[in-house]
């Protein structure tokens, strides 16, 4: 019984940092209509930009959280400028073809900058507290932070959805493009805090990452298929449905360790996600097919 | 570098070149033709590479294989089981939009990277499948040069193939789904079969191009995939030479090879303690290529040209 509330604890850390990549994936999908490849490596990208942060000012692990969401919001916005502005015109299909592209440089990048080893934001290992109210299940401090940091992260982009006018408009956006721009919404705008947003979560999910384990070139690529899964689950151009998705694929995917080898953790969403294609490809709450 | 060398290290080139070619028509018939986007093309690669390895080398106590059988049962067996994993791809995703078969497909090709990594009694895990012999080892035709004969004559052979598929009226529906998928519904074709076909199709060559590599590098682990970067450089070689056109298809082949295979013999000359270095500046300058390409020249080097629809009155 401690175990399986001991994985519960895993899986819903798992499932804040999917959560914080899965919105993003979201919401990009609703108002560009493309699935981007590049989010994982956005992770990543925060991650290290975070570490190079807190190393300059010797400050402590969590300093690197706003560092990565200032950053990855401000690079977001820039590739989307550079880049796919320039081909948004064309088929949705060309910027997922380019997302792809760019989810390589940014990685390749990271190499190049920061090198390939495994790297940690704090040397040392971290107590846990002991509840023994619980059976005696350990809960570090480190992976109650994600999760209330998380929590209020999706309280923001809720309060921002529904009671901002741009929330409104992006989720005009999402649900109706063509009245949305006759009814004069500023779409560049809206697209602009929607990479902020996206770029800011995403370097979130990365420093969460890098806190829970370590910091790696490849560490969002391959948390990427995960946060798909999460994002379809929830049906996808629906964030609150990523915040469902998320937490159901993290707890699953710690689950499955009671079970099979855990080197098959990734399949555990993967097969979750084929499940949802082939039954309710809309995902639970009615997205975008 | 001497004359042989130069010849023996063209004779390598023009090989990859057309396994890649392979792989890169492959790629065509399911984006070129039909616009569905598959980024797993490093799992259908490795299915194909990793069946044919494991029929044809010498029995091995290490992992299930050793059967021994002839190079032409190994590529049967690799377009065999590269089918059948496309037709479980293709089942799953022929009715929904293209951006879900993406996202399948990158998580098939990661399945299979799984599965080839920590499933040791079939595939020797990390430690990989060696001896993986040419055709006519042992004999006076054994050598690199003949190799690149019978790779040329495969690419020959899938080019015939698809090119005759192209033209066909099964290929204008293909082709027209891509362009407007409700006009082709409302014209009564069955949406779902053609994607399925040609997705599976476009697996099979791709499961070829994948026997084809394990026989001309004779060693096979999880690692020298370069999963990714596999997929990755066969995209931007259907794209750069043009993607819809299948002689386009085989010249970004060669094309992107020679800009891939240049960069290693620049990034070589680095000191050893920057080899990752390297490498990863390879990647990044494959990637901006691609953007560059996207934004300025879309259609790639040799645009599509379909065939003319009505015959011409004379």
């Amino acid at each position: 019984m401690t175990d399986i509330l001991q994985l519960l604890i895993y899986g819903l850390v798992l499932g804040s940092v999917l959560t914080m990549g899965a919105i993003g994936v979201s919401m990009i999908f609703g108002i560009l209509r493309f699935a981007h490849f590049a989010h994982g490596d956005f992770m990543t990208l925060g991650a290290y930009l975070g570490l190079s942060f807190i190393s300059a000012f010797g400050l402590s692990s969590w300093w690197a959280l706003p560092a990565a969401m200032v950053g990855m919001a401000v690079i977001a916005v820039f590739i989307d400028q550079v880049l796919y502005r320039r081909i948004r015109r064309t088929q949705p299909v060309i910027l997922l073809i380019a997302s792809f592209g760019m989810a390589l440089i940014l990685r390749s990048l990271v190499q190049l900058i920061w090198g390939s080893d495994n790297q940690t934001y704090a040397s040392g290992i971290q107590f846990p507290w002991q509840l023994d109210w619980l059976g005696g299940m350990r809960l570090k401090p480190d992976h109650l932070w994600i999760m209330l940091i998380s929590l209020g992260l999706v309280a923001g982009v809720h309060l921002f959805l529904t009671r901002t006018r741009l929330g409104k408009a992006m989720r005009a956006m999402s649900d109706n493009m063509d009245l949305a721009l006759v009814s004069g919404i500023p779409a560049e705008r809206v697209i602009m805090v929607t990479w902020v947003i996206g770029g800011a979560l995403a370097g979130a999910a990365g420093v969460f990452l890098g806190i829970d384990t370590r910091l790696h070139p490849v560490m969002g690529w391959t948390t990427l298929l995960p946060v798909f899964a999460a994002a379809i689950l929830g049906g996808i151009g629906r964030p609150y449905g990523a915040i469902a998705g998320g937490m159901i694929i993290g707890v699953s995917m710690e689950m499955s360790t009671l079970l099979i080898p855990a080197a098959y953790k990734p399949a555990v969403a993967f097969a979750i996600m084929v499940g949802m294609l082939i039954l309710r490809p809309q995902g639970i709450f009615k997205g975008t097919v | 570098m001497e004359l042989s060398g130069i010849a023996s290290y063209l004779i390598s080139f023009l090989t990859f070149a057309g396994v890649y070619a392979v792989l890169a028509l492959g790629l065509n018939m399911q984006w070129g033709f039909t616009g569905q986007f598959n980024i797993g093309i490093a799992g259908f690669f490795a299915v194909g590479a990793y069946t044919s390895a494991i029929l044809t080398t010498p029995s091995s106590p290490a992992y299930l294989g050793g059967f021994g059988m002839p190079f032409l049962v190994g590529l049967a067996g690799a377009v065999i089981a590269s089918t059948l994993l496309g037709v479980i791809v293709g089942l799953i995703t022929a009715r929904l939009r293209t951006d879900y078969l993406a996202i399948a497909s990158i998580g098939i090709a990661e399945m299979v990277r799984l599965f080839v990594k920590n499933e040791d009694w079939l595939t020797n895990g990390v430690r990989g499948i060696a001896g993986i012999e040419r055709p006519f080892a042992d004999t006076l035709l054994d050598s690199p040069l003949t190799y690149l004969v019978i790779v040329a004559l495969f690419v020959a052979g899938v080019y015939f193939l698809v090119e005759r598929a192209y033209a066909s009226p099964w290929g204008r529906v293909l082709r027209a789904i891509r362009e407007n998928e409700p006009a082709t519904a409302a014209a009564g074709k069955s949406i779902a079969g053609f994607r399925l076909q040609a997705f599976v199709l476009g697996s099979a060559i791709m499961g070829l191009g994948g026997g084809l590599y394990a026989h001309f590098f004779g060693f096979l682990s999880p690692e020298a995939f370069m999963p990714l970067y596999g997929t990755f450089l066969v995209w931007v070689m259907l794209i750069a030479g043009g993607s819809g056109n299948n002689r386009g298809a085989i010249l970004g082949a060669v094309l992107v090879w020679g800009v891939w295979s240049g960069t290693e013999l620049l990034t070589g000359m680095l000191p050893s303690e920057h080899a990752t270095q390297g490498a990863a500046l390879r990647v990044l300058l494959i990637g901006v290529l691609l953007q560059v390409i996207l934004v300025t020249r879309p259609e790639g080097v040799l645009p599509e040209k379909p065939p003319r629809l009505i015959a011409r009155k004379r």
